[in-house]
């Protein structure tokens, strides 16, 4: 006699049971990480209270935590547009560097200037730093059908390195002690805080702007139809007349031109000079929070408020704790997991079925 | 008559508030082919997807040589020795025949001694097949021959065979029913359903008919007639085709001239010099055994696919060659593909959202903003003209019957008001009803003055439907000639031996 699990299709999942699975999902996942905590030989509930109880309640880490909320949340909804598409854009941390350097480039090169229309000029080039960055993985599928996986996440590299390249070479601050950083940005060149002593700028709105923007393409417009059709029944967009390549760019473009947007932002709102690994790795997180908001641009909009928490808690965590960085990454990866398996127990419902043999 | 193989007594099935099976009962037993017979959505392939396991009856008790057993699975179904056949094809395109027949076949796999066994079992019972050959190079009926083998490979009491014959030809259709006589003649039971009432009329000795999910009865069809078995199944008479009055042809809207098209991969279909006119107000039928070009044929005048490489694509007097299927779609040109999951419709979407599919180009669905207002009218339009029996006010495609769904496909194009209305299979698995309706509404179209061409493997279809008709063969097309002027045995032969008899053989 043997015993056999089986996944068998549910046919109908309540509206109350869809929204209940991801709060159920991060309370597994907590207990989850909990428990490595406590084997680790630290305080569960004090780690508790460094994780998720002080970003949410001290103001200043809250506004830390909107700030690290507002790249995640652009570069998301970006590739919610890839993902939704069945297009695989992994590079937005490419795209998200570029955007750093081509709108710090124009902070660069308008040193000593000042304007009004110095802070939307970076913002221009950051957008087109990205979709520039975006547009080589998408017009190699196109031209030569190469897999977008593989030459989108290679270009990060590339990226990294030309980031290092400019830093240590052309753009080196000379006053700056052969440091590898350019030259610190210019008041004109920085998104100033929205109210006397704070943090917050005015960036985090603009990426709540988009998610509202995002939400309206993917419920009401052709475009947004287009994208779904194209990526649930390709032979069905093609019946009605959606051009697959210029879809694969569009798609492309959007979400570099959001990771560029929010690579610009970085710079410009929270570290005021281009120095290397300034991305911190937002463009690959950013995918699990794709995945974990569902694809779905609301979704994508919390998932991003609750990583962020994740990781400001994370970096008090290393000094009051000393628990290392990487618990973060484990436990990231293990909500992400959750809340995949918390899908799936949705659509499926899991069977023991004994066998005589 | 055996010994009783399956009773189904008082089975109940909801989709929501939807019945689609309302204490059904139905007793099958051995060596009785018994055929189950409903129109479009009246609840058949669910009452037969609950005897194989996949569907969980609300309530109601099944019984197998006599005993009560509970079937949470196909894998528990075909323990008890039950064994099925899809409406839709469930092979893996890429693994060869051999292959698809294995993978059921707990623990075995695709080896010499499976291949004697298979072999024999094909001889046995007259199924010839290319074991080896990748299914995606399969034509249909090869395709049902793979999935009716592997079926018998599990030596089934009871096989339940779901719309069958619909892609059939005539030839293979006739092998077919040799094989269940066969078999039937073994012992086994099996459980037929076909929309085409005189097939089953020489096949079967019993017949249940259901409708509206209920049975309301249940007879010997050798000795009622087609037309008295399609009033039980609709309640009233079937009507026949009304020909369209006398009408002027008016200027020629789809011209094919001298076109080629390369094939398709490898196993493509290359079309060769094709030439056709269809004028507005005619309808011309492409007949052909399945896998002559067809396909080919629709995507290229549609412009969903095909590389041309010489010759012209025609509407309405423009060149379109180079052009997509909404530039065409604007010159008044609407088209109706084979499949109609996932190319005319997307399947998770509901029916209002797949309006917009063929309507966004050319119909104003809003400027900025998607008017789901008339998304929604539309829809029930096309719900209510075409009689579609829906689950609910605005389903998922997936979720209505086959024959429903090709109804508000076929709705949804004529709506559009098309002056080229292109239909490929027009009434694959449509009920008889449903199947008049969509041809009368199409010659009706051609008497407003529309050009209508269909392409169609069902040579009464065709002939009952067109003014000219033209046959495919090797990717070659005949000349259009009147229906008038064809008898039944020139088309086959034109369609078996291509427009030129083979040079040499006298
Ligand atoms: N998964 C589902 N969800 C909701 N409704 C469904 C589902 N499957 C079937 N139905 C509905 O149940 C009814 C019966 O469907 P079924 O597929 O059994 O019809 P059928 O007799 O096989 O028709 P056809 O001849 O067109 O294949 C239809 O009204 C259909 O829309
Ligand atoms: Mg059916």
């Amino acid at each position: 006699m043997s015993f056999n699990l089986a996944l068998v299709p549910r046919r109908e999942v309540s509206l109350i049971r869809q929204v209940l699975t991801p709060v159920l999902a991060l309370v597994v996942a907590l207990l989850i990480g909990g428990l490595i905590v406590w084997l680790m030989g630290r305080s569960p509930a004090k780690a508790f209270d460094v994780f998720l109880r002080e970003p949410l309640t001290d103001p200043w880490a809250l506004q830390e935590v909107l700030l690290k909320s507002t790249p995640l949340m652009l570069i998301s909804i970006g590739l919610i547009f890839c993902f939704r598409a069945n297009r695989w854009n992994i590079g937005a941390e490419g795209q998200f560097l570029l955007g750093g350097i081509f709108g710090g480039g124009v902070a660069i090169a308008t040193h000593g200037l000042a304007g009004p229309w110095i802070l939307p000029l970076m913002m221009l080039a950051g957008v087109a730093g990205g979709m520039l960055y975006a547009a080589i993985p998408a017009v190699l599928r196109n031209r030569f059908g190469i897999s977008e996986i593989l030459t989108s996440l290679m270009l990060v590299y590339v990226a990294e390195l030309l980031l290092d390249y400019l830093v240590r070479g052309p753009w080196r601050d000379p006053k700056g002690f052969n440091f590898p950083q350019s030259v610190p940005f210019t008041d004109a060149a920085q998104l100033q805080p929205l109210f006397e002593g704070g943090r917050l700028h005015a960036g985090f709105a603009l990426a709540l702007l988009v998610v509202l923007v995002a939400i309206l393409v993917f419920r009401r417009s052709l475009f947004g139809f287009a994208v779904k059709a194209s990526g649930e029944a390709p032979r069905a967009a093609n019946f009605a007349g959606f051009n697959e390549m210029r879809i694969t760019l569009v798609v492309f473009l959007i979400s570099g031109g959001l990771a560029g947007l929010a690579g610009m932002i970085e710079v410009s709102g929270q570290v005021g000079q281009l120095r290397p690994g300034f991305g911190q790795g937002l463009g690959f997180t950013a995918i699990i929070v794709a995945f974990l908001g569902r694809l779905s641009p609301v979704g994508a909009m919390l998932s991003s408020l609750v990583i962020a928490v994740l990781l400001i808690g994370a970096e008090s965590a290393q000094v009051s704790l000393k628990l290392p960085f990487d618990l973060t990454r484990f436990f990231m990866g293990m909500l992400l997991l959750c809340v995949l398996a918390g899908e799936s127990l949705n659509r499926y419902r899991l069977e023991f079925r004994k066998e005589t043999a | 008559m055996g010994p009783e193989r399956i009773r189904l007594s008082g089975i109940t099935k909801a989709f929501g508030a939807l019945k689609a099976n309302d204490h059904v009962d139905l007793t099958l037993h051995a060596g009785e082919i018994h055929a189950l017979l409903g129109e479009n959505g009246a609840g058949k392939s669910t009452l037969m997807k609950i005897l194989y396991g996949l569907l969980r009856p609300d309530s109601g008790e099944i019984r197998i040589n006599g005993q009560r057993v509970s079937l949470p699975s196909p894998q528990a179904a075909r323990a008890q020795g039950i064994g099925m056949v899809f409406q839709h094809f469930s092979l893996f395109e890429d693994f060869t025949a051999l292959e698809n027949i294995a993978i059921p076949l707990d623990g075995r796999i695709a080896d010499a001694a499976l291949r004697a066994e298979v072999e024999a079992k094909a001889r046995h019972f007259g199924l010839a097949i290319a074991l080896d050959r990748p299914v995606h190079t399969l034509s249909a009926g090869e395709r049902q021959r793979i999935e009716i083998l592997r079926a018998l490979m599990q030596e089934p009491q009871v096989l339940i065979l779901d719309e069958p014959t619909s892609v059939l030809t005539p030839d293979e259709a006739e092998a077919l029913f040799a094989t269940l006589d066969t078999l039937a003649g073994e012992g086994a039971g099996i459980l037929f359903i076909s929309h085409k009432l005189e097939e089953v009329r020489r096949l079967c000795s019993r017949a249940t008919i259901l409708r509206g999910g209920k049975v309301v009865a249940e007879t010997d069809p050798r000795i009622v007639s087609a037309a008295e078995l399609a009033a039980l199944m609709v309640g009233e008479g079937v009507l026949d085709l009304r020909p369209a009055a006398d009408h002027a042809l008016g200027e020629p809207m789809l011209r094919l001239d001298g076109l080629s098209v390369a094939p398709e991969g490898v196993h493509g279909v290359a079309l060769r010099d094709i030439n056709l006119t269809v004028q507005a107000g005619e309808v011309v039928a492409i007949a052909g055994v399945a896998g002559n070009g067809q396909s080919e044929l629709y995507a290229v005048i549609s412009g969903e696919g095909g590389r041309v490489t010489s010759g012209q694509v025609r509407i309405a007097g423009q060149d379109v060659t180079r052009r997509d299927i909404n530039a065409r779609r604007a010159l008044g040109a609407a088209f109706v593909p084979e499949a109609r999951l996932g190319q005319a419709t997307l399947p998770q979407g509901p029916l209002s959202e797949n309006v917009i599919l063929s309507w966004h180009a050319t119909e104003s669905l809003g400027r900025w903003l998607l008017d789901t207002v008339r998304t929604g009218a539309v829809a029930r339009r096309v719900i209510e003209r075409f009689d579609v029996r829906t689950p609910s006010a605005d389903p998922q495609a997936a979720q209505l019957s086959g024959g429903n769904l090709q109804k508000y496909v076929v709705g949804r194009e004529i709506e559009r008001k098309p002056r080229l209305m292109i239909v490929d299979q027009p009434s694959w698995g449509v009920d008889a009803r449903a199947a008049t309706h969509i041809r009368q509404t199409l010659l009706d179209l051609a008497a407003e003055g529309a050009a209508v061409l269909v392409i169609s493997q069902d040579l009464d279809e065709a002939m009952a439907m067109a003014d000219r008709i033209a046959v495919m063969h090797g990717g070659h097309l005949s000349a259009a000639r009147p229906v008038s002027a064809l008898s039944r045995a020139e088309i086959g032969l034109l369609m078996t031996q291509g427009e030129s008899p083979v040079r040499g053989a006298a």
